[in-house]
């Protein structure tokens, strides 16, 4: 397919996914240092939340190391051009969040729910629009429902004032054609005006084809981060997908070799661990269970004794959502027990 | 003698609730009010022989004096609760608030509905049916040692969740949160809510994590949780823990499922029948003081 001329927002989400392969303890240094970057090397827009959104910080998701507000107000005035956005997952963070944020000068929210409950989002994207923000609903784990049912919830964001929705592959567990079906249902049934954004993860190590299969099938906003730190494999790697874009002719507005410096020299040395298809990571995709379950399973696979594979296996095999960090270790006592009692 | 009750609201919440209330020795469900002429909750209760009407509150109000309502349960939306209660009290009725608006103070039976007796209040409040679930763990926590942080996660199924609560999901995280430490006792709250649409519908399960303040003093902890437990299960026979508790450094996390009795809808919806349930037994409990003469509810007594 012809792209060339065709217009994508890239959205780099190293400070938001990225919290989780950082257990929310990435530094105010380090948060300015990569969203300075980002901006240098034109990225029109960045996101700044704890990985679980707005007020995410708990027991269950892990304590970040600073507040939200703290880094909002960190690296929001050392911005030139790049955009600030919030991640609010109604259940877990309230729109008393977002006014904070708000007050603090981001520019866009992503009132995110599972992929058939859009109306635990409505008085979320209400406030959103009410506050002036560019307001957008997210599917999370898109990959669990037909395509007609992610157009059915998305239509429900539109309804509440949503401007852009997006496909979210929570899972990293789509194929190019699981992409292609739904954003293009949407870009057939959805208002022109309405912008279709997709997010990826890359547990089958397709994220880059994903990504540019939604742009075929009329997604205008793609999510990536730098050097690809996000959960599980890590999001569609910004700086690769972007070398892409730019060998099809699509426009960014991305300088692509200060994006590439920006993930090699300031994103990478950050990490913990390698981002990439291991062992556990490919298990999510496979499995089809949440990215962000990669660095918690591994944790209660050391503290109960159960293998990381079998935790996540089965923890696709029950239909957890996103958000439910407290099953996976409900699922290592049930296997305890099994394990006790034979 | 039974005391005469309206309920407001007939969606999931006040047909379950109904359900309850007909089986009750003290209470005596008379009214249902809704909005919706078609809903199934108000051919529910029209077919047990209730008074119904779909004009809101206000359809209700000229008739508690002549029907001598004097408890009503509100299972409407944060949103309107105010009013309605305003207009309740104001019939010399007390308001059993089942929304998370919570302007009256928070009720959890097995934490402190003995506080409330005597104290003639006009207007109760039963925090969200997350805080139902899990408010009596972090308590039974609390009263062996300092917790200066309680969370709880309730996951309940899609299906179990009407229009009210989704439109009120910022109110359930809110008001659980507060009642978590109100009532709960820990220093700091904080509430999640999780919705699966799984099919077959999962069984309401809420996880209670708990930050002691020193090194948790895990036999004491086991044995109060189990006391607390058998309390529970007093009004909802399906509340059960699901694993041994959970000990972690300073951490302690607790894993229940709520199975409901299935009045309206199936078991899988604990969360309706823990709700309904400590309602209804809160009801009794005051039902049981105007009975005996103790308490006379009445507009003057209002100030919620």
């Amino acid at each position: 397919m012809d792209l060339k001329g065709r217009k994508v927002i890239l959205h780099d989400m190293c400070l938001r996914d990225g919290m989780h392969a950082k257990r929310q303890q990435i530094t105010i240094d380090q948060m300015v240092a990569i969203a300075t970057g980002l901006d240098e090397a034109g990225v029109p827009m960045i996101e700044v939340t704890h990985g679980d959104g707005l007020d995410g910080s708990s027991i269950n998701y892990g304590f970040g190391l600073h507040t939200d507000e703290e880094y909002l107000s960190a690296v929001i005035p050392k911005l030139k051009n790049a955009k600030v956005s919030c991640l609010l997952v109604p259940g877990i963070g309230t729109v008393d969040q977002l006014k904070m944020a708000a007050d603090l000068g981001i520019s866009c929210v992503r009132v995110a729910t599972h992929c058939t409950e859009a109306d635990c989002g409505e008085q979320h994207i209400k406030m959103a629009r009410n506050l002036n923000l560019d307001t957008v609903g997210f599917l999370m784990m898109a990959h669990m429902e037909a395509p007609e049912v992610i157009l059915e919830q998305a239509q429900k964001f539109v309804s509440y004032g949503a401007t852009c929705v997006y496909v979210t592959d929570s899972a990293g567990y789509m194929l190019p054609d699981d992409v292609r079906a739904r954003v293009g249902l949407l870009r057939a049934n959805l208002a022109p005006e309405i912008e279709i954004g997709f997010h990826a993860h890359n547990n089958l190590s397709v994220s880059v084809a994903n990504s540019l299969a939604a742009v075929e099938a009329g997604a205008n906003r793609i999510d990536g981060s730098a050097a690809g730190l996000g959960a599980g494999a890590g999001n569609t790697p910004l700086e690769a997908f972007a070398a892409v874009t730019e060998r099809c002719g699509i426009e960014t507005g991305v300088d692509l070799f200060k994006l590439m410096d920006v993930a090699e020299e300031i994103v990478k040395p950050i990490m913990d661990q390698p981002v990439r298809v291991d062992r556990d990571a490919l298990t999510l995709g496979y499995a089809g269970t949440y990215s962000t379950f990669l660095l918690h399973a591994q944790r209660f696979s050391k503290l109960h004794g159960i293998p990381v594979r079998d935790l996540l296996v089965e923890c696709g095999r029950r239909r957890t959502v996103a958000g439910q960090e407290d099953m996976i270790e409900s699922i290592a006592l049930d296997m305890v027990r099994e394990r006790e009692t034979a | 003698m039974k005391i005469n009750c309206a309920m407001i609201g007939s969606g999931n919440i006040g047909t379950d609730l109904m359900a309850k209330l007909q089986r009750s020795d003290v209470l005596n469900p008379v009214w249902m009010v809704g909005i919706d002429p078609e809903s199934d909750g108000l051919a529910k209760a029209k077919a047990a022989g209730l008074k119904t009407t779909s004009d809101g509150v206000d359809g209700l109000i000229p008739h508690m004096k002549e029907d001598n309502i004097q408890i009503v349960f509100d299972a409407t939306s944060a949103y309107v609760h105010k009013e309605n209660s305003d207009k309740v009290q104001a019939q010399d009725a007390v308001m059993i608030d089942l929304t998370p608006a919570a302007i009256g103070p928070f009720c959890v039976p097995p934490v402190n509905l003995q506080e409330h007796l005597g104290a003639q209040e006009m207007n109760v409040n039963m925090v969200t049916c997350g805080g139902q679930a899990t408010i009596p763990m972090v308590y039974a926590v609390s009263r062996v040692q300092d917790v200066v942080y309680g969370e709880i996660v309730a996951t309940v199924a899609s299906k179990s969740a009407g229009p009210g609560t989704r439109k009120n999901i910022d109110e359930f995280t809110r008001t659980t949160a507060g009642a978590i430490e109100k009532v709960g006792g820990a220093r700091k709250g904080k509430a999640i809510i999780i919705l699966n649409p799984a099919e077959p519908p999962l069984m309401m399960r809420d996880t209670i994590h708990c930050l002691t303040e020193t090194v948790p003093e895990e036999d004491k902890i086991r044995a109060s949780v189990e006391e607390m437990i058998v309390e529970v299960q007093k009004y909802v026979p399906g509340y059960r823990l699901l694993h041994k508790i959970v000990f972690d450094g300073n951490r302690v996390s607790i894993f229940v499922e709520v199975e409901g009795l299935g009045d309206y809808l199936p078991k899988y919806a604990g969360n309706l029948d823990i709700m309904t349930a400590a309602a209804s037994r809160t009801a009794e409990m005051i039902g049981e003081e105007i009975i005996s003469g103790r308490f006379v509810p009445s507009a003057a007594l209002a100030t919620a």
